[in-house]
């Protein structure tokens, strides 16, 4: 098996309907690097890693290794060649061992018995590079450290000689991760490299010793660690240009409606991921939360709205304590919510627009009346949302499932502000639609704030945070690492924010 | 060249009820085939069938008969399929309504007029076939057992238990040793249309239930809940809705109704409590393609009762004239079924071929 | 109690659970590829009816076997290509598969109905061994498919926890996307796990005509398909304790026989292994209903769409 001295990615171009996800890209590394790849989410590194890994085919553009060029067909030409990708999500299955899950599909491994093979082998690579994990245990008994253990393990043994690693330390703790970074020098040494796709500034900075920055499908810069600072990275992945085209009126805030104090929140996997959260939201303010999905974000979300549990900490609603209180209580006292995953809870797919137009208050008049469903009063509500808010399809009888991601997204949101909530939390409300469809949204929050309301912003995309928000507090890993005015503040120092550097607190924001 | 599917992003009515067609009429053709390995000549055999069933005036009024018990429980079933709840056990729901009815109309039968006994004997055996039918809906909701494997085992401890009654404490004594109940009291029997064993009280019953139902699922509020839990208990649960509450009551509405069949069987056809085969005659499997037919539209059930009950009379009559089985009813329910199947998939997805992209 | 009757009841249940036992390890197979099969009981029938006519026309019982093996693979090949395939609704699929193996085994066996056969599949006494006193007749005096159900017991429960190929199958069921990652055909999978499943359900058909008795009845199934699947949660989809699940209902199923004279209604009695079933299902959800959850392989019932991410 030859090394992988040289490998590049020349001019690749990949699209998806509508979507340019990597435009023009040029990628190298050689023997002994660790790459990072520096991004927010969207920006097209995922991609970029899938076509290396033989998921996706470039529209245009070669892979190189070695000088030699590849047709990378499926995910089996890749190892062949030495490239291996740890995922962000594990392919794992949880109930087998580690041996029986690095077996999975491993030709070399005998029929019989293969878990005796697999057991010698591993243990090679474990003592070599510190990979150390107990063989028999099964993987849901596995930390989040070990777990990605034998993801390395199973690419290693594949014969993996570069590997991709894609966000992987958004699941560990930070002694994990310090645990990565001394497996990952132990094969640098060893003549492997290292493509770690990152959001994080401190993690690139600390491991890495050269950095490319993509924004939007393309390269923003690339540069050698050392010769570049947390500043200039933060520069490349944001970027300047924000424009300011919505016209956005000022208006004083008015009384405090929602307050979260101390808030404390787990995870699916019982790991805390909203950690001591406070802030106020005041009425006729919309209030962003900025920062790389996955910290913590949708868990905080999901607690104010009824839908999680939190573990300490308040939330009060114009003075009532809501905390914890079920779903259907807080909608009905004027929380709504525009979700993240809009499909999958926002809508049914099956049922017509107009049945959609009323989910969540189908239980009230006027639209249904003890026992029955108002219809004609529903279908002219779904008339009404349909005109105001501009959604695009055949009629109020489709299904919701013709409906394109705008316009569904359209009804959602024109569904959840026309219930003139106290206060609208909407979580990436335009994250894929097209402009046109994203502007509308913004201007409709814009509206809910000028009559009054107060508005909760998740958003991934800075420039929308910066049109829209009268404050906007940024998150990761479950802190809030300050608040800012988009008015007065520097670009820069939010996406170190974003990226995990805390900032000298230059405006004095409180909560 | 490579075959390739995608989703289909609309269909209009009249494609849907062209794939029905379609369907039905594919699953005739492998009937035919069955027919034709089995040396019979598939022409005449489904000629037949439908000849005997719709064709003559006694086989119509046979065919309204026993289209009741199936449009009754098809409709049921359509409640209950909405949520994706999958409830096999209306042939045991049946019959305990039938218990219910056979204890009401022999205890109090003797001493009270018809216009009461009849409606005492329906609401019992609809509370009887609706609490049996909330038993599997505990089950899963409260010990996550598959609703399946639950009705199925209902079945036959309700089958059994029957069998019990009609040997042992209820046999009847006037019945000289047979397995049946006494008879009920005249006044406790529904009475025949002329000479047919159609019963005017219950065609009217089974189409003013089904309507009701299909009013339930689409105009009332819990109608909406049953259709969001089934086709997205995410957004169920996102938007507010008690699943235990929802489904204790859906279920004992699908229940309740297979009941009703159960009490109309009894009253009008049989008059005693017998073997459970005879009593629920498989009806409650056969209403799951009923209702499957009918898409689900507890409404569409009248109309799909109605064919599969003229499937069975057919299928009984070529029984006698060409010595075939009885369960051959079942050859032509499953190839239908699957073949409904089959024509839901082209509903959902457009297949076509296409060139291979280099 | 007399030796001769413990022996007898003992026999009996041996003889009882053997289709048990062969339905239950093709359905674990099936189900832990992530595929669930509720035609068992159709596919029985159908087995039964095959085995039976191959068995009366031929002379042999074991062409009828392997007659039935293979119209059981056969059946089951409709279902795999509506659910893996069409990745229609595997529940809809079970039950119309149900109907249409009950239906065309009562069609293909009417004519035999009445018609004893003429050579069964005989007991087969392995020397030495089943000399000894209770057990010997018990477990060494019974018909091939029992010595078989045992050996293929044995193969399967070997196969799914010792070999590549059972790494395999388990990974489907439990993470397709993890499998085709791999680079395992994870539909060829379910395909043949369903057939294998077909299979075994044919020959406990077969079983039951052309061993446990020598005729023909329609309905002869009566319910044991529905046992199998109920069989197949309790026992955790493991192989090794498919055999306790079904030497117990065979047990109860020959219970109601033996208490019959105790003066119980044999109807009541005949709703013991239906109870049981339940009381076990029950039990398992009160007691560890999360871990029991944890057992099943986690996609089972699930279509699953390739290239999905």
């Amino acid at each position: 098996m030859k090394r992988i001295e040289k490998l590049e990615m020349q001019g690749i171009t990949k699209s998806f309907v509508g979507v340019k996800a990597n435009q023009d890209v040029n990628l190298t590394i050689e023997k002994g690097d660790i790459l990072g790849l520096l991004g927010e989410n969207g920006a097209g590194k995922t991609t970029l890693m899938n076509v290396l890994y033989g998921l996706y085919h470039p529209d245009k553009g070669k892979v190189l290794v070695n000088g030699e060029q590849l047709h990378l067909r499926n995910p089996k030409d890749s190892m062949k060649v030495g490239i291996g990708m740890i995922h962000q999500h594990f392919m794992l299955v949880q109930k087998h061992t580690v041996l029986e899950n690095i077996a999975l599909g491993y030709d070399e491994a005998p029929f019989f018995f293969p878990q005796r093979y697999m057991r010698n082998r591993i243990e090679e690579y474990s003592r070599k590079f510190g990979l150390e994990v107990d063989p028999d245990k099964k993987i849901w008994e596995l930390s989040a450290g070990e777990q990605q253990r034998v993801e390395i393990l199973k690419a290693l043994l594949r014969n993996a000689d570069l590997l991709i690693m894609d966000e992987p330390t958004s699941v560990l703790t930070p002694q994990e991760a310090e645990d990565l970074f001394d497996i990952l020098r132990k094969m640098i040494n060893d003549g492997h490299s290292v493509i770690l796709i990152s959001h994080k500034l401190e993690e690139i900075m600390s491991i890495c010793n050269r950095v490319m920055v993509m924004r939007k499908g393309k390269v923003t810069g690339s540069a050698i660690i050392k010769d570049v600072t947390k500043v200039d990275l933060a520069r490349m992945m944001i970027g300047r240009e924000l424009s300011n085209s919505l016209e956005k009126s000022e208006i004083e805030p008015g009384d405090p409606i929602l307050e979260i104090s101390d808030l404390s929140v787990d995870s699916d996997q019982g790991l805390p991921i909203v950690r001591n959260l406070s802030y106020t939201i005041c009425g006729s303010e919309i209030f962003g939360i900025a920062g790389v999905s996955g910290n913590g974000q949708r868990e905080m979300v999901e607690s104010i709205t009824g839908l999680r549990k939190s573990v300490t900490g308040s939330v009060r609603l114009q003075g009532d304590d809501i905390t914890n209180k079920s779903a259907r209580f807080i909608h009905n006292n004027g929380i709504n919510h525009v979700p993240e995953e809009r499909i999958k809870f926002g809508t049914v797919a099956n049922l017509q627009l107009f049945e959609n137009s009323v989910l969540k208050k189908h239980h009230t008049t006027p639209f249904s009346k003890r026992m029955l469903m108002n219809y004609p009063v529903i279908r002219e509500h779904a008339n009404s949302l349909v005109e105001k808010y501009n959604v695009d399809a055949a009629s109020i009888n489709t299904p919701v499932k013709n409906l394109s991601g705008g316009n569904m997204q359209k009804l959602i949101l024109g569904r959840e502000i026309s219930a003139e909530p106290s206060l609208l939390i909407a979580a990436h409300p335009t994250y894929g639609l097209d402009v046109g469809a994203a502007e509308y949204i913004r201007k409709e929050l814009i509206n809910c704030r000028d009559r009054g309301g107060a508005v909760l912003l998740v958003s991934e995309d800075l420039e929308e945070l910066f049109q829209v928000c009268d404050r906007i507090a940024v998150m990761f890993e479950g802190h809030i690492m300050g608040i800012v005015e988009p008015g007065n503040c520097d670009i820069e120092d939010v996406g170190m924010m974003m990226a995990g550097s805390a900032v000298e607190k230059k405006q004095g924001e409180n909560l | 060249m490579s075959v390739v599917v995608i989703p289909r992003e609309k269909a209009t009515p009249l494609f849907n009820f062209f794939i029905l067609l379609g369907s039905l009429f594919a699953g005739l053709v492998a009937v035919g085939i069955v027919f034709l390995l089995k040396g019979i000549n598939p022409f005449f055999a489904i000629f037949e069938i439908f000849r005997a069933s719709f064709g003559s005036f006694f086989g119509f009024k046979e065919t309204l008969t026993k289209a009741v018990p199936l449009i009754l429980i098809g409709s049921g079933l359509a409640l209950a399929y909405r949520a994706k709840f999958w409830n096999i056990g209306a042939e045991s729901q049946l019959l305990v309504g039938a218990i219910f009815g056979t204890w009401i109309g022999l205890a109090w039968g003797p001493s009270l007029p018809g216009f009461i006994i009849l409606p005492l004997m329906f609401i019992g055996g609809f509370i009887g076939g609706g609490l049996w039918g909330m038993v599997p809906a505990i089950f899963k909701v409260k010990f996550g057992i598959n609703e399946v494997i639950s009705t199925l085992m209902l079945n036959y401890i309700a089958a059994e238990f029957v069998k019990f009654l009609v040997v042992g404490p209820w046999k009847g004594k006037t019945k000289y040793g047979y397995p049946y109940t006494d008879d009920l009291p005249d006044q406790a029997i529904l009475k025949y249309l002329g000479n047919s064993r159609v019963s005017l009280v219950l065609i009217i019953l089974a189409v003013c239930v089904a309507l009701l139902l299909a009013f339930l699922v689409f105009r009332t509020r819990f109608g909406y809940e049953i259709r969001v839990i089934g086709e997205n208990p995410e957004a169920a649960r996102y938007s507010g809705i008690d699943f235990f509450r929802t489904t204790l009551i859906m279920m004992f509405i699908s229940g309740g109704v297979a009941g009703l069949a159960g009490v109309g069987e009894l009253s009008s056809i049989h008059h005693h409590l017998s073997y459970p085969e005879t009593i629920s005659a498989g009806y409650g499997f056969t209403a799951i393609i009923v209702a499957w037919l009918g898409r689900l539209h507890p409404g569409f059930a009248i109309l799909s009762g109605l064919f599969f009950a003229g499937i069975i009379v057919g299928g009984d009559a070529i029984q006698m004239s060409m010595g075939l089985p009885a369960t051959t009813v079942n050859v032509f329910n499953g190839l239908i079924l699957v073949f409904l199947i089959m024509g839901d998939f082209f509903l959902n997805h457009k297949v076509f071929y296409q060139r291979r992209k280099g | 109690m007399d030796l001769d009757i413990i022996t007898s009841i003992l026999t009996r249940t041996v003889v009882a659970g053997t289709p048990l036992l062969l339905g239950t390890l093709g359905e674990v197979v099936s189900e832990r590829s992530g595929i669930l099969n509720l035609g068992v009981e159709g596919m029985m029938s159908f087995g039964a009816a095959t085995g039976f006519i191959v068995t009366f026309t031929t002379g042999n019982p074991w062409l009828g076997m392997l007659a039935a093996i293979v119209a059981g693979a056969l059946i089951s090949v409709i279902h795999a290509f509506v659910t893996v395939s069409l990745r229609a609704n595997q529940v809809v699929s079970g039950l119309a598969l149900t109907m249409l193996g009950i239906g065309l085994s009562g069609l293909w066996g009417k004519p035999y109905i009445g018609r004893p056969l003429i050579v069964k599949m005989n007991a087969i006494a392995i020397p030495y061994l089943s000399d000894i006193p209770i057990l010997g007749k018990v477990l060494f005096y019974q018909d091939a498919y029992f010595y078989l159900s045992v050996v293929l017991g044995i193969f399967v429960w070997f196969l799914l926890k010792h070999t590549k190929i059972g790494i395999t199958v388990r990974s489907v069921g439990e993470n397709p996307k993890a499998a085709e990652t791999m680079g395992i055909n994870v539909s060829m999978v379910k395909y043949l796990c369903v057939m294998v499943g077909g299979a075994f359900a044919g020959m406990a058909g077969a079983h039951l005509s052309t061993a446990y008795s020598k005729s023909w009845i329609e309905g002869m199934t009566s319910g044991r398909g529905w046992i199998v699947i109920a069989l197949t949660i309790f026992a955790l989809w493991e192989p090794s304790k498919a055999f306790i699940g079904a030497y117990v209902f065979g047990g109860i199923f020959v219970l109601q026989y033996v208490l019959q004279p105790l003066g119980i209604s044999p109807n009541l009695l005949a709703m013991l292994p239906y109870l049981t079933t339940l009381g076990v299902l029950l039990f398992y959800g009160l007691s560890k209903g999360g871990q029991r959850k944890m057992s099943a392989p986690a996609t089972l019932g699930e279509p699953y769409i390739r290239g999905s991410r």
